[in-house]
């Protein structure tokens, strides 16, 4: 029978929790704001003696990496945590983790990126590694990135994904701010996540095995390449079923897109992570003098879910894409992009504007949603163009 | 140890077949070694990109009879690390059994330890796995092509350290990466060399059985890049350590001990020098003081290893 404890906790601390009772084997950390007090935490359960887990504490964040993809082969189950500066030196790491094919779950304290030097939330370094190959998951709340982080040990650990994923909440806003937040029991989120089953360990195994060969030309790197590729678009299933798993147990819905009054919306911003809660906010504020604004949410990013993005959509007169990094020198920013091109190749050409917004953690104000969507009611009407914008700067 | 007969019967680990060149000291340095694991002893091997991983992992073969990872070339020593931790974390669930033992051992060329994957080896060293790692130094970059690293010889021509008018080869001195591994405190450091290869055994053997880190340097010389004949591999790796380039020892719980050079083996650093290529432009007249130039440092290096012994 589950057991909820109820508690005010910070984003950080319930991702702590959820790699306790996942029971991880190897935690390969290095410190870095504003993800560190994950590893704290962390750092304390090993102390206690609460946990069995190895906890490598490493000199750099590409040697945590490093650990985790050598702990992984080895068929351990292994989480980590980073951001930002941290999350870029692992950037070569990223791509072997997932070219070899291993499960690793890691918590991103989403961050700007230097420079000038900034700690504070903004989505720079993740969107840096979109096409790193991992599943990436974002959390709005601290509620959420406890349960996103139990999912993601589900979804890797799948014999049919076999990936790493991250789970990202946004720097201080989620990771650092007291929430209401329900602990589920050791005992039920041990049997949700059950135990990994490596294929091929180092050890363990029939014989012996090869991680990370060489595969030049002639080899099979191309094929090897479209194998990934088919992995990542084909876990897309296998998330909404461990997410529904884990709604079963815990009673809150898993939805790759969190659309929030989108079905009879004219204006719909789409918005990842923290900024959603003040985007809703004004929507309401706007429904009540009559305006129909809606929120699309994306709650998983890659794979990217563009049919979900784009059945919510679908009846808008014009929708706008907020990002919180920049795609410099491309026509929009990253999610603009991403949404824009699913919107396409269904052949909706509803009209866009793309902003920029919160960078190194300027505030989110509910003026500046407003006036996105005043904007979005002038790109319908023919007034505005499709152009990209920063939104909020002073 | 075991004699030659029982080493002769060992099991390879590292088997026929691999691309390495003819001549390689890498393929020479890693069989040694592996005799030193013990014959029944299960091992995992993690290799840093360079020579031996491309020549003994391309897909979809493999030159390794054990388990084997490459992960990057930086960071053999951090992936490793994360091996030895996922074994110890899986005994300690009961999912590997108690009574089974492995050991842990990485290869990493001089470009992978000295230069680019020092921060990750320091890491390791200094954390204390319970592992082995090998630098099979060829003093340069040989898997892109004879670049010049840390452990490049004074005045030594590589292709970033070419010879012209204004400059005669490589204008520094070589990196003393054993004293930097042994101020790590670690229980067994030591350097060695194929030419000596019952002594290399042994401090394998002593390595591998050394609970904690423990580093092995070996010099593994490259006909390519080193421009002599494949088959004088084993000369050279003698002229090295008779004339005093490559000093033998260990530094086993802190206690430093040498293989001395014997008075009738001794020779002048010359007779190492000119059996190769990558040093030919040194014997052109007028140049007489760039040898000097060596002779002195390695003078200098062994009086200081010397010391070090007591």
């Amino acid at each position: 029978m589950a057991d909820v404890t109820v508690l005010a906790a910070t984003g950080n601390q319930m991702v702590a929790e959820a790699f306790r009772q996942a029971a991880v084997d190897v935690l390969a950390a290095y410190p870095i704001t504003p993800q560190t007090t994950i590893v704290e935490n962390y750092a304390k359960y090993v102390a206690d003696g609460r946990v069995h887990t190895e906890f490598v504490a490493v000199e750099s964040e590409h040697s945590a990496m490093s650990a985790s993809v050598g702990a992984s082969a080895a068929g351990a189950r292994v989480a980590t945590a980073t951001a930002s500066q941290g999350l870029a030196l692992m950037w070569e790491e990223l791509y072997i983790a997932a070219g070899m094919r291993l499960p690793i779950v890691m918590a991103n304290a989403n961050r700007a990126l230097s420079a000038p030097i900034n700690i504070h939330g903004d989505h720079s370094d993740i969107m840096g590694c979109r096409d790193s190959g991992w599943i990436i998951l974002f959390a709005e709340t601290a509620q959420e990135a406890y349960d996103n982080s139990l999912i993601s040990f589900r979804v890797a650990e799948h014999p049919e994904v076999q990936l790493p994923v991250m789970t990202t909440l946004d720097g201080f806003i989620t990771t650092h701010a007291m929430e209401r937040c329900e602990l589920m029991d050791d005992a039920t989120v041990l049997d949700y996540v059950g135990q990994r089953v490596p294929e091929n360990p180092l050890f363990n195994g029939p014989g012996p095995v090869g991680h990370g060969m060489f595969a030049s030309l002639g080899g099979s790197y191309f094929e090897l390449k479209k194998a990934q590729r088919a992995a990542i678009d084909n876990s897309a299933p296998f998330i909404q079923e461990a997410g529904d798993a884990w709604a079963e147990v815990s009673g809150r819905p898993f939805e790759f897109v969190d659309a929030w009054k989108c079905d009879d919306a004219d204006y719909i911003l789409v918005v990842l992570g923290s900024a959603a809660g003040n985007s809703r906010v004004v929507a309401e504020q706007l429904r009540a003098e009559g305006i129909k604004a809606g929120v699309a949410r994306i709650r998983l990013y890659r794979p990217f879910p563009a049919k979900e993005v784009v059945a919510a959509l679908k009846g808008a007169k014009a929708v706008g894409i907020l990002d919180r990094s920049d795609a410099f020198g491309a026509e929009y920013g990253p999610v603009g992009l991403d949404v824009r091109s699913a919107l396409y190749g269904e052949g909706l050409l509803i009209p866009t504007r793309n902003y920029i917004y919160g960078l190194g953690g300027a505030d989110v104000t509910l003026d500046a949603i407003h006036q996105a969507y005043a904007e979005l009611q002038e790109l319908a009407a023919g007034k505005l163009d499709q152009s990209l914008s920063y939104l909020g700067t002073r | 140890m075991a004699n030659i007969k029982q080493l002769s019967e060992t099991k390879e680990r590292l088997v026929g077949g691999h691309r390495l060149c003819g001549g390689c000291g890498a393929s020479v340095a890693v069989r040694q070694i592996m005799l030193g694991a013990g014959a029944d002893t299960e091992v995992v091997v993690c290799a840093a990109t360079g020579c031996l991983e491309v020549s003994t992992t391309a897909l979809p073969y493999s030159s390794w009879d054990i388990s084997y990872i490459h992960n990057a070339f930086e960071n053999a020593a951090a992936t490793l690390s994360g091996v030895e931790a996922a074994y110890n974390a899986l005994k300690a669930t009961g999912k590997i059994a108690a009574d089974k033992e492995i050991k842990f051992i990485a290869f990493g060329g001089d470009g992978g330890t000295y230069d680019i994957g020092l921060q990750s080896l320091s890491g390791a060293l200094e954390r204390g796995h319970d592992m082995v790692y090998v630098c099979y130094d060829n003093g340069a970059y040989m898997n892109t092509g004879i670049q010049r690293s840390s452990a490049t010889p004074l005045h030594s021509w590589a292709t970033t350290s070419e010879v012209g008018k204004a400059i005669p080869g490589k204008p520094q001195r070589r990196k003393d990466l054993a004293s930097i591994v042994a101020a790590h405190h670690i229980p067994y450091a030591a350097q060695a060399s194929i030419g000596n290869w019952k002594d290399l055994v042994d401090k394998a053997e002593k390595a591998f059985n050394t609970p904690g880190a423990a580093f092995l340097n070996v010099l593994a010389p490259c006909p390519r890049g080193w421009r002599y004949e494949a088959e004088q591999t084993i000369e050279i790796s003698k002229l090295a350590f008779r004339t005093k380039f490559w000093p033998i020892f260990e530094v086993q719980n802190g206690v430093w001990t040498m293989k001395e050079v014997r008075e009738k083996d001794l020779l002048p650093v010359e007779e190492f020098l000119k059996a190769q290529g990558r040093f030919k432009h040194l014997f052109a007249p007028g140049n007489e003081h760039l040898i000097k130039e060596i002779q002195d440092e390695v003078d200098e290096y062994y009086d200081y290893i010397k010391r070090m012994c007591g």
